[in-house]
């Protein structure tokens, strides 16, 4: 048996807007046993009267040392969600228990291409993946189809928007599409995953995150494009599984 | 909901929402109203008149059900708690099928573990007696409406009293064995056993 994963005392070191509703959060972990990019934590908040509440919440970057990166979307009516983007501030305290998760993740190793599908803010485990590819120097080569409802709700768009050879990134916009795109406003199509996404026939891991019925759907048209079930790994966000 | 006796750190500015029915809450979950779906990869279309749900037995005898047959067996409709180990719970869902005490009403056997394993793939395991003795039904209703695929239509199995994933979606049979196997998420940093109340969410939990 291994050891259990013990909550660890977590220090707010830095933070940052993403985006209108999302935030940043740094925290020194210390200790942290690193982590693998697709993993996730569970974060518990204590009250002053020792009620406690407990989300899980993926992991955004690689492990850097004890610091452990999150990026959170404020759910209104959530428990947790609004404590994390509008409430804390640095220098305080809540816990975290983790890595979680062994199978919705990259491995720096492995050589096959990389299709990487994001709806909303189910781009935050595939941030990681990108990142990590970065700082590991790999060379595979990862495409990115991030669907949102308009440009003001991008993560990490500064980032992105920086040539990183061997990434290719493609936006999908729901609602309102930017003056002059070529594809109008709309849900993700066959023909979006056809042009911004590799042919079956290179048998590349495809990871989907986003809401559920962005996730079913997009993983019923990577197959309906012939890429093998096993090679499509699926993870669901969203206000019941993030709030 | 539930009360932290050992109270270490504090999240300054933090009160949370206390609700009702908090008894019926095992630690770390919190109560949700809609249903979430839980999956690693896509969903798998298995049509009716292909489909079919096996016992196989640790002397290879094997115990095989078409659609039709399922459906002639006598029907429960057990309403019970669900427990999601992503940390949502739901109360009082109401479900439709076939309590494993039918299935394995014929089934010789001595082993004590059973691998459930799904159309697309998915397996769990858990010993044989959490699946018997009134503990689980292989269902294909919900609500009282025929089970979505999304949430394992045509059918399910529901084993209420461990976390949800031992609940096998578009599940197709179950392996009986003298060893233990670990399943999809077993041998993926979850529990082996997954017991909502003491929190077995992880392994070493």
């Amino acid at each position: 048996m291994p050891p259990r994963l013990a909550w660890r005392p977590a220090e707010l070191a830095a933070i940052a807007d993403e985006s209108g509703t999302a935030r940043t959060l740094r925290f020194r972990v210390p200790g942290w046993p690193g982590h693998l990019p697709g993993q996730h934590v569970d974060v518990r908040l204590t009250a002053d009267d020792g009620y406690t509440a407990q989300r899980s919440y993926s992991l955004a970057a690689p492990a850097d040392g004890d610091l452990v990166e999150l990026t959170v979307e404020n759910f209104p009516d959530g428990e947790v969600s609004p404590y994390l983007t509008e409430v804390i501030e640095v220098g305080d305290q809540v816990e975290i228990r983790g890595p979680v998760g062994g199978w919705f993740v990259w491995r720096p190793e492995s050589k096959a291409p990389v299709l990487l599908v994001a709806g909303g803010s189910g781009i935050v485990p595939l941030m990681a993946m990108i990142r990590a590819r970065r700082q590991a120097g790999s060379r595979v080569p990862f495409r990115l189809i991030y669907s949102l409802r308009d440009q003001d709700r991008r993560f990490y768009a500064e980032e992105l928007r920086r040539p990183d050879p061997g990434l290719d990134v493609t936006y999908l916009y729901t609602r309102s599409a930017p003056a002059g795109a070529t594809r109008p406003a709309g849900r993700l199509l066959l023909d979006d995953l056809a042009e911004g996404g590799w042919p079956a026939t290179f048998e590349p891991d495809c990871y989907v995150c986003g809401p559920t019925g962005f996730v079913e759907a997009a993983a019923d048209l990577l197959v309906a494009l012939g890429h093998a079930p096993e090679r499509i790994r699926t993870e669901r966000f969203g206000p019941t599984g993030g709030g | 909901m539930w009360w932290n006796e050992r109270v270490s750190i504090i999240s300054r500015g933090f009160h949370g929402r206390r609700r009702p029915d908090s008894d019926r809450l095992p630690p770390g979950q919190y109560l949700v109203d809609d249903f979430p779906v839980l999956s690693a990869g896509p969903t798998p279309r298995v049509p009716l008149d292909r489909w079919e749900f096996t016992v196989d037995t640790e002397a290879e005898q094997t115990h095989r059900w078409s659609w039709e047959e399922f459906q002639a067996l006598p029907m429960e409709t057990p309403t019970v708690d669900i427990h999601c180990v992503t940390k949502w719970s739901k109360l009082d869902t109401t479900w439709e099928g076939v309590s494993l005490d039918v299935l394995f009403e014929d089934v010789e056997t001595a082993a004590e573990y059973a691998l459930v394993h799904s159309y697309g793939g998915y397996t769990t395991n858990l010993p044989l007696e959490d699946l018997l003795d009134g503990k689980a039904w292989l269902v294909h209703r919900f609500d009282g409406e025929d089970l979505e695929p999304r949430h394992g239509g045509p059918a399910r199995l529901i084993v209420p009293h461990l976390y949800f994933w031992k609940s096998a979606k578009w599940v197709r049979g179950i392996r009986l064995l003298n060893e233990e196997w670990p399943g999809f998420w077993e041998t993926a940093g979850y529990h082996n056993y997954g017991d909502p109340w003491r929190e077995q969410r992880y392994e070493g939990d």
